[in-house]
């Protein structure tokens, strides 16, 4: 991949409400800049492919403090989670013996740990140095049998959202359309149900949460072929080219890979999510529709209205708990408007959303769903965002991990919604526990006595104590 | 009206009651050149001792009068008087408590008649200070045990004084059997952090804090609260009494000394640190010092941090009842549910806290409770490991004994630190245990292609470390 192609990616002509120039890639202020670069971003998009070795080709500096933490689960191979990288040093780089070392870093990783195939991850210095990773993969995989595909993620080229974009890219060059899907199962053929396959793409399965709505797809015959990356196996990723449609779950990173399936084998997509009752709904209606069997159809109503008859009745108490409570919503990308509608499906009041990596599109269903008058963040600066939280006079802020400890420190409670998260809301069941959360955060005992002066500072206190 | 639910069983299954006796003792353990005697046959002592020796990992100083057949049949006066005697002409104590088994008490033994035979069979050993505690094996276990004895050290060695306030930076501290030796030893650096002095009593910290002597192995108590300091307790400013198992003893304290005394059940959780800061301050006419603030602001912050983790859960507590009440606060400033509580005894504070979920019982009660499902953690002695392993709920171990955790007598559990660290605790094992969404297979995945599997990584991991 060279510049060029990096240049390519930057176009994004999917969004239909996408009229500024460029808006992905604006360039990051020098001393005014949260978020994670472009290598960051990659591996997130890539690195829940389980039974991948996701071999980091750089100093350690960019493994060292980011291997494992991401909340992704499988249900197989748990290789995903060892931490893997060549931990380049001076002398490699002044030597320049570090494609040699790259190369014995492949191999060993494949005697090691038997991966279903290797991915290396280039970041910002051996890009510098101009090393060619592209022969050191070609030439392993000849070597090994196995495949070998480098991601050209050097931090530099831009954001973490940008990552996500050259992941999808490289998936859809090396390693998508390589597989045919497998015959279905015998015992999973139930006569009255026409199987039809699909994919998930931007569906990370965080916390496991993606488990509360599988069972659901089986239930309606839809066979995922791939939840691209969640919980899935390089050998799903092979034959993701077989769908009949297709559901982008985080809209901007990989929309661009949906879009390619589009203009390569004629997929349709849309865009979902599975954060609410509503927006879960939504997505099995729209699937249904789109692949336009009658029988699915009919079967998704009923499931549909089963399903969320249950999560409302087991909602009621939380919902009558949080009526007219204040949400402030600062998350990236598709969950400024996702977390709206499940926040919304709760009986709450949300008084503004962040639209950070947020689409053109992202902020139309805002407006959908808020209405003309929807406060919209962008400054991502935190001193600012508890500013506004007080203004707006919210109750709680929902966002990513980057803001919990601001906002604790300014003893505002606070519901995580990043992707480190051990707890899943995916789904109707996620709903649930989504209700559940906020209203334990929300009646937590200790913002009472966090925001409360120590009694011996109150003048007049009188000893509670029971002298007897 | 009290609601504590009793358990009308005829079988006691894995019982969390420990005897009364071995209370007393406990409470002797905490006074200074002390030997403790048990009345009884040697097995009671010899059960006492291991208990605590295996808890604290210290030789635990403890005599018993080793009453025979014979003496079971003819009358075990006689080995009480050569017991005292023995103990006194061996190892000079200051003190020794004698207390009751079972056995003597059935039997009838008059103790004070024959501590006065004693006393005037050997006149020259009329120095040493016998404290006896009387009717054993009843109603009370190790916490209402200890706190007869504490009451029996004031009857026996504090005199009647009108002398209070008298040494203005001067605190009692009565303390339940709940606090460990770290404990104390938190409540004498909170107390002094206000320019006054603690005389706690009895005083662990200074006995089995777990130190080594220059003197090597002695057969007494290796410290703890001395004779002359508890003599005195008449001439402080105010008692400091920890544990409603002790307001008897701080009952007659009082009575004799006129000494004011301030109660309470618990010092875990912000609102009752702050009281007894709030008390410390006023007596000493004193600031609170930056120490205190920052740890309690220090608290604060971690009870904000761990709140997503405590939010929501619930537990099942089982130990002595001042136990239960110390956890209270804490449990419910940190938002955790109290699913069930097995108190050890029927004590007189469980009626009166109005509480519907507290049974008295035993460990088996816990596993019911558990059964049942809904606890997240449970707070228990280590008896109930195997409980915690069967039913994988975690355990954090709290009271006696803890045979199997080492530095059970270190750990603090109150002040706002002491606090601090039971929510990390809490918090940690809550995180390790919690609930995850289990994973699904599509009936439409023909199999995994996984060639490296979860146990490939566990023992990847073993070869890291």
């Amino acid at each position: 991949m060279g510049l060029t192609d990096i240049y390519a990616l930057r176009d994004e002509p999917a969004c239909t409400h996408n009229n500024k120039a460029k808006a992905g890639c604006e360039r990051p202020q020098p001393g005014a800049t949260q978020g994670g670069c472009c290598f960051d971003g990659a591996r997130n998009a890539l690195l829940p492919i389980c039974d991948v070795a996701h071999i980091v080709h750089g100093p350690i500096s960019c493994t060292g403090t980011s291997w494992d933490t991401r909340g992704s689960r499988s249900s197989g191979s748990d290789l995903y989670r060892i931490g893997l990288t060549t931990a380049l040093t001076d002398v490699e780089l002044m030597m320049g013996t570090g494609e040699a070392r790259l190369a014995n870093a492949i191999d060993h990783a494949i005697v090691q740990f038997r991966p279903a195939a290797v991915f290396i991850y280039m970041t910002c210095v051996p890009a510098m140095s101009g090393a060619d990773v592209d022969s050191v993969a070609t030439a392993a995989t000849e070597r090994t049998g196995i495949p070998v595909i480098a991601i050209h993620s050097a931090g530099f080229y831009g954001k973490k959202n940008f990552g996500q974009r050259i992941a999808g890219d490289a998936l859809l060059q090396h390693v998508i359309g390589t597989r045919e899907p497998d015959p279905l199962p015998l015992a999973s053929i139930r006569p009255a149900i026409r199987v039809h396959d699909i994919n998930l793409i931007g569906e990370w399965n965080v916390g496991g949460e993606f488990w509360n709505v599988a069972p659901l797809f089986d239930e309606l015959g839809l066979r995922i072929l791939c939840t691209l990356s969640g919980d899935s196996c390089f050998r799903d990723v092979q034959s993701m080219h077989r769908s009949e449609a297709n559901i982008v779950v985080c809209s901007k990173a990989m929309l661009n890979l949906a879009n390619k399936l589009q203009e390569r084998y004629a997929t349709p997509f849309f865009e979902g999510s599975f954060y609410g009752i509503t927006e879960t709904s939504n997505v099995f209606r729209n699937i249904a529709r789109l692949i336009g069997d009658p029988a699915l159809i009919e079967r998704t109503e009923r499931l549909i209205a089963r399903e969320e008859r249950t999560a409302y009745e087991a909602l009621a108490a939380a919902r009558e708990r949080l009526r007219g409570k204040r949400a402030l919503i600062f998350s990236g990308g598709f969950k400024s408007w996702s977390t709206v509608s499940a926040v919304q499906d709760l009986g709450m009041q949300v008084v503004a959303t962040g639209i950070e990596k947020s689409t053109e599109e992202d902020k139309a269903r805002i407006v959908e769903l808020i209405g003309q008058g929807a406060n919209m963040l962008d400054d991502n600066d935190q001193q600012a965002l508890l500013r506004t939280f007080r203004d707006l006079r919210a109750d709680i802020l929902l966002a990513g991990d980057r803001y919990i400890y601001p906002a604790l420190k300014a003893r505002i409670p606070f519901l995580d919604l990043d992707h480190v998260r051990d707890i899943g809301y995916a789904g109707y069941v996620g709903a649930v526990e989504f209700g559940r959360r906020i209203v334990s955060v929300l009646e937590h005992p200790v913002w009472e006595l966090a925001r409360a002066t120590a009694p011996w500072e109150l003048p007049l206190n009188m000893p509670k104590t029971r002298a007897a | 009206m009290a609601t504590v639910i009793p358990v009308a069983k005829p079988l006691s299954v894995n019982p969390l009651k420990v005897s009364s006796r071995v209370g007393a003792a406990l409470a002797f353990l905490g006074l200074a050149r002390c030997m403790p005697l048990e009345h009884g046959v040697r097995g009671c002592a010899a059960f006492t001792k291991l208990f605590f020796m295996r808890h604290f990992r210290e030789p635990i100083a403890l005599q018993t009068t080793a009453v025979d057949e014979v003496a079971t049949i003819v009358g075990s006066d006689e080995n009480v008087i050569e017991a005292l005697h023995t103990i006194i002409e061996r190892s000079q104590p200051e003190l020794i408590g004698l207390t009751a088994s079972a056995l003597s008490e059935f039997q009838g033994t008059d103790m004070r008649q024959t501590l006065s035979d004693f006393r005037r069979r050997y006149p020259g050993q009329s120095q040493v200070a016998v404290i006896p505690v009387f009717d054993f094996e009843g109603i009370d276990g190790l916490e209402g045990g200890y706190a007869r004895a504490v009451e029996a050290i004031i009857d026996t060695l504090v005199p009647e004084t009108l002398a209070a306030g008298s040494r203005p930076a001067q605190v009692n501290i009565l303390a339940s059997s709940l606090l460990t030796p770290g404990d104390i030893d938190n409540l004498k650096s909170w107390v002094s952090d206000f320019g006054l002095q603690a005389t706690v009593l009895p005083d662990l910290a200074d006995s089995l804090d777990g130190h080594l002597l220059d003197e090597g192995f002695q057969p007494l108590t290796y410290g703890g609260a001395s004779r002359a300091a508890i003599e005195q307790m008449g001439k402080a400013v105010a008692t400091i009494v920890l544990g409603s198992s002790l307001w008897p003893a701080a009952d007659l304290l009082k009575a004799r000394t006129g000494v004011p005394d301030f109660r309470f059940n618990s010092l875990m959780g912000v609102a009752a640190c702050d009281e007894l800061t709030g008390l410390l301050a006023r007596l000493s006419k004193r600031p609170v010092s930056d120490r205190l603030r920052r740890q309690r602001s220090r608290l604060l912050d971690a009870m904000v941090d761990c709140q997503f983790y405590t939010a929501g859960a619930s537990v099942s507590v089982a130990g002595e009842p001042d136990t239960l009440f110390a956890m209270q606060p804490f449990l419910a400033e940190s938002g955790i549910a109290i699913d069930r509580m097995i108190a050890a005894t029927p004590a007189r504070s469980l009626a009166e806290s109005g509480r519907s979920n507290i049974t008295v019982g035993d460990l088996d009660d816990l596993r019911s409770s558990l059964m049942a499902g809904k606890s997240d953690l449970i707070l228990a002695n280590s008896h109930a490991l195997g409980l915690s392993n069967e039913l994988s709920v975690p355990l954090l171990r709290v009271g006696f004994p803890q045979h199997d955790f080492i530095g059970a007598h270190a750990k603090v559990w109150i002040g706002y630190d002491g606090t601090r660290q039971t929510l990390f605790d809490v918090s940690n094992l809550l995180a390790q245990f919690r609930r995850q969404n289990q994973p699904y297979h599509s009936i439409y995945k023909s199999n995994a292609s996984g060639t490296f599997g979860k146990s490939d990584l566990d023992s990847h991991r073993g070869n890291a470390q």
